[in-house]
């Protein structure tokens, strides 16, 4: 059998491809595999389990049009990010939510970040975070019928919400 | 700084010092910090990656931790010299490959390193020698906190630091651990541990990182998940993770001293014979056989040669830097020769 490439050389190689749900053979000799090969690390590896990670995710269902979202920052389509496992620009976050939030919650098992902060936006999103826990706690103590907690709790609310400044500046 | 002058003095994190020395080679903090808005390296065009690559410098002049410190700008290196950088773990493989607006940043006592247009605008790395991620991390931790008031870091309260792929998305962080782990290779009980470890969501890698295999026993463990846990509880994950194999490798030891003890010194003395008697040497038998020898000093067997020449000698006999002492190109015939001799140098006192 010859090389389906470059159709001089014996095939050693053999490749099972799948794309589109098309199951392609490939019969190749060690030259053109090698090309293959430095080609298909980029398809495969990270790239593919991330592919395989959203797909296998109980969030939104993508379809051929959610393959076409473009992030309005960047440019890059939402199937480019699915080819190479990368991100255009911190603003694809945003412009892919739908399909990331799943994908997060697939990688890390979880899909909300409990870290450190940058030291400029330290403080109003600190109050910010501050006002969602003590919101938590205004219902825990309200369900459990601690009405005296729930006012001291709902008063620090106020308090809070009134200082925060109105500008939000994070993506 | 030059690049050369690296050359004659070693980098900390080959000290051989720090707690438990014997077993952790060392530690290592890294952060993944991206601009707002600006295109992610792989997505950006050349103009774009070289701006961002000045702006980038720009902040790090002014950070007062950074300002010892010399910018490589990896389009005007050679091969040689890139690799040296990666030998010495101030670089990844992946940023030597392709030069595009690429550079990096090292601090002059080769603790901090910044890599420019890699996967993200920013990696940053700490390492220390031994087992002290928290030493670490606060390190890092100022740096970071200095250069968040110079660059504005892309950032969401939702999902934290936004980076160019998913796996690094919230506190950007790996911490990794580089442990030397013979006597549990010895045993054959290794395999054990490393699929607990993966069971854990942590990854095992070998010396250099991705993709590498685990040559002269050594393995570099790291977290795999960065969002969901504050910077904190991962460093306290992966120490107590680190702790239990130390103590596998500790307990690994002692076995191998109690009921293998001939078998243990001939293959440490055997090792040692070799190293100072080669003429022609490959690196990987090198690494095998260095690893053989500090396992003897850890155990007290071999006592005139101490941790750190073997440390040393890990990274010196690797291609680049055996290239780099001869200053010319040497081909892989003519450096195991070199390594031969340089090792002996070394070692025959």
């Amino acid at each position: 059998m010859l090389c389906d490439v470059c159709a001089a050389n014996p095939a050693t190689v053999h490749l099972t491809e799948i794309v589109d749900e098309q199951m392609t053979e490939l019969h190749l000799c060690e030259e053109c595999a090698k090309n293959k090969s430095s080609e298909m690390e980029q398809q495969f590896g990270l790239a593919d389990l991330l592919a395989g990670l959203s797909d296998l995710g109980k969030g939104a269902i993508e379809t051929k049009e959610s393959l076409k979202i473009k992030c309005s920052n960047c440019g890059l389509t939402y199937a480019d990010f699915k080819k190479v496992g990368r991100l255009g620009c911190s603003e694809c976050y945003n412009s892919f939510r739908k399909y990331l939030l799943p994908l997060l919650k697939r990688i890390h098992g979880s899909n909300k970040h409990y870290g450190k902060m940058p030291l400029v936006l330290a403080k109003p999103l600190k109050t910010k975070s501050d006002i969602e826990e003590l919101k938590v706690k205004l219902q825990k103590a309200v369900s459990i019928e601690d009405f005296e907690e729930a006012a001291r709790v709902r008063d620090i609310i106020k308090k809070l919400e009134n200082s925060e400044p109105k500008d939000k500046d994070t993506p | 700084m030059k690049l050369d002058d690296l050359l004659s003095h070693s980098s900390e994190w080959l000290k051989g010092s720090g707690p438990n020395s014997d077993i952790v080679i060392s530690s290592r903090i890294r952060l993944a910090r991206n601009i707002m808005a600006r295109f992610f390296p792989h997505w950006a065009d050349k103009t774009q990656g070289d701006e961002t690559a000045g702006i980038i410098y720009q902040a790090i002049q002014k950070v007062e931790y950074l300002k010892r410190n010399t910018y490589f700008k990896l389009s005007e290196m050679d091969n040689v010299d890139k690799q040296f950088l990666v030998e010495r773990h101030l670089m990844s493989r992946e940023q030597a490959s392709k030069p595009n607006s690429k550079a990096v940043v090292i601090d002059d006592d080769e603790i901090i390193s910044i890599m420019i247009n890699e996967e993200d605008h920013l990696r940053l790395q700490v390492m220390k020698s031994g087992f002290d991620l928290l030493d670490a991390w606060e390190i890092m931790n100022r740096i970071d906190d200095a250069l968040s008031k110079e660059l504005s870091f892309a950032f969401s309260s939702e999902y934290g630091y936004l980076t160019a792929c998913p796996t690094n998305t919230g506190t950007g962080m790996r911490g990794s651990v580089m442990l030397h782990l013979p006597a549990l290779v010895m045993l054959r009980t290794i395999d054990k541990v490393l699929s607990a470890i993966a069971k854990l969501s942590f990854t095992t890698r070998g010396l250099y990182g991705e993709g590498t295999q685990a040559i002269g026993n050594f393995f570099q463990i790291s977290n795999q998940i960065s969002l969901g846990h504050n910077e904190d509880e991962i460093i306290s994950n992966i120490n107590g993770l680190i702790r239990q194999v130390i103590e596998h490798e500790e307990t690994a030891r002692g076995v191998l001293l109690k009921q293998q003890k001939t078998l243990l010194e001939d293959r440490v003395w055997r090792s040692l014979g070799i190293l100072k008697n080669s003429f022609i040497i490959s690196s990987q038998e090198t690494t095998e056989l260095l690893s053989m020898l500090r396992l003897g000093i850890d155990l007290n067997i071999i006592k005139d040669t101490d941790r750190r020449t073997v440390n040393e000698l890990f990274i010196l006999i690797q291609p680049a830097h055996l290239q780099k002492l001869e200053s010319k190109k040497l081909n892989s015939q003519e450096r195991d020769i070199k390594r031969a001799s340089l090792i002996r140098s070394k070692l025959i006192k």
